[in-house]
């Protein structure tokens, strides 16, 4: 077993350690909102899940798109490190987001441009493990994915705005979130640690998919050449 | 001058192939028409269309057959090349492979008309609306090549895969996603009486995602058919 890395070490306490204070912070020295009350303290984590969420899918298409020039299986195994991230987070931001708009839009889901873009993205992105997993070759399957990571991720914004304007002649339920940025100072540094946070852990979860993808791979590897030499 | 030449010769030649083809088996158009027929069907009832026609469900309605139609055609298309190893020898054709990918994803949109010269007047009859309009088979030449361009590069990754048939959807639909609903748009406001003028924020905005879709699959084809 390799040791591991003092930097990834201190990533690890760290994001530990900005994660409890970001929960200490919302939990006890936010206001609370006027109108919306406890409820609102969702708020902090949601757009933090989601920011982080956008990042995994953002390095997944780079990656993908430096895989397919490149050639370096380091870089597919990056590529899907961010999808898996991005997909947990995109879930985590999808499902605090219902649990906000429940009391506060009295609906669980609306097909606001924002929900369903995410969730159209949820849908590519599981069809990009579908994808992943239905290919036996390594060689093949690193591209075909990278063709398919750049190819949904083109298409994302693509779907945001389509969604936005198709929705215009439709009642909006709500403007959005414009209201949101007027907050308070405290609430204000409350949503920037979060951030901070989630992105810190973010780097993190990234370096250990990392890590652990390029030992399967390694592995993978010593199998098909311990089974050659078996023939 | 004389490669652009060849080129366009070469996307011909398979556009060609994949017609003759056709025209000789009738599988993938046939299969295509009955499939949209039987959908029509189970629209009519599922959503009681007698008394609850408005034109935007005509044209959901419209789209989504179309679009469901398609995604077996495109299937097809790939299982045909895949038998006897048609696709491997075509890769081994002296041409440009982006080549191959034009004429097939022509072709795949070709069929795609096909199935909506048929399904047009049939709609005008079963649901007395006026399909037959110069805007509206305008938004379906634009939707169905999007779609087509989209769903040929993608189709010739999925039939490499364990689950094949069943993985070409699940990938092609949520990244189609905006070709369908900018087409559906266009097409319900043209079914509800308005000018081609009137659409044309829709229409502009199918070209664009045309002309995204064909350089994505231009671009990305040579990488799925590498070996």
């Amino acid at each position: 077993m390799q040791k591991q890395s003092v930097k990834l070490t201190i990533l690890d306490a760290a994001s530990v350690i900005l994660l409890l204070a970001a929960l200490v912070i919302v939990f006890f020295f936010t206001p609370l909102e006027e109108t919306m009350g406890a409820v609102q303290k969702v708020f902090y984590m949601h757009v933090s899940a989601a920011w982080v969420g956008m990042l995994g899918f953002l390095a997944a298409a780079v990656c993908a798109a430096v895989y397919l020039v490149r050639r370096e299986t380091r870089w597919d195994v990056m590529s899907e490190t961010g999808v898996e991230i991005g997909l947990v987070f995109t879930l985590v931001g999808i499902v605090s987001g219902s649990i906000w708009a429940k009391p506060v839009w009295n609906t669980w889901w609306t097909w606001d441009p924002r929900l369903t873009t995410s969730a159209v993205m949820v849908l590519i992105y599981l069809a990009y493990q579908m994808l992943r997993s239905g290919l036996d070759d390594p060689g093949r399957r690193a591209r075909y994915s990278a063709v398919y990571a750049v190819a949904g991720f083109v298409t994302v914004p693509l779907t945001f705005f389509s969604i936005r304007l198709f929705r215009t002649i439709h009642p909006v339920v709500v403007g959005g979130s414009s209201g949101m940025f007027a907050m308070d100072q405290a609430m204000l540094t409350a949503f920037f640690l979060c951030l901070t946070a989630f992105t810190v852990l973010f780097v993190d979860l990234f370096w250990h998919r990392y890590l652990l993808g390029s030992q399967s791979e390694e592995l993978e590897e010593l199998e098909t050449s311990r089974f050659g030499e078996s023939l | 001058m004389i490669r652009i030449k060849e080129f366009a010769r070469s996307v011909m030649d398979i556009l060609w192939k994949d017609l003759l083809l056709e025209w000789r088996s009738r599988e993938q158009v046939g299969g295509m028409l009955v499939f949209a027929l039987l959908a029509i069907l189970m629209f009519n009832f599922a959503l009681d269309l007698e008394s609850a026609k408005t034109p935007g469900t005509i044209s959901g309605i419209l789209w989504v057959t179309l679009v469901f139609a398609g995604t077996i055609g495109l299937n097809r298309s790939m299982a045909a090349e895949k038998t006897n190893g048609c696709f491997d020898g075509l890769l081994l054709a002296p041409v440009d492979r982006s080549a191959i990918f034009l004429g097939k994803a022509l072709g795949n949109t070709l069929f795609m008309w096909i199935v909506a010269a048929f399904l047009l007047p049939l709609f005008a009859v079963l649901y007395s609306v006026n399909l037959i309009h110069g805007g509206v088979m305008l938004v379906i030449v634009l939707g169905t090549f999007g779609y087509s361009m989209a769903g040929t590069l993608l189709a010739a990754m999925t039939y490499q895969t364990r689950a094949r048939d069943m993985l070409l959807p699940i990938l092609l639909f949520p990244v189609a996603l905006p070709v369908l609903l900018a087409a559906i748009k266009a097409t319900g406001i043209l079914l509800n009486g308005f000018l081609l003028a009137d659409a044309r924020f829709w229409v502009d905005m199918l070209v664009v995602f045309d002309v995204i879709f064909a350089m994505l699959g231009w671009l990305m084809f040579d990488f799925v058919v590498e070996e």
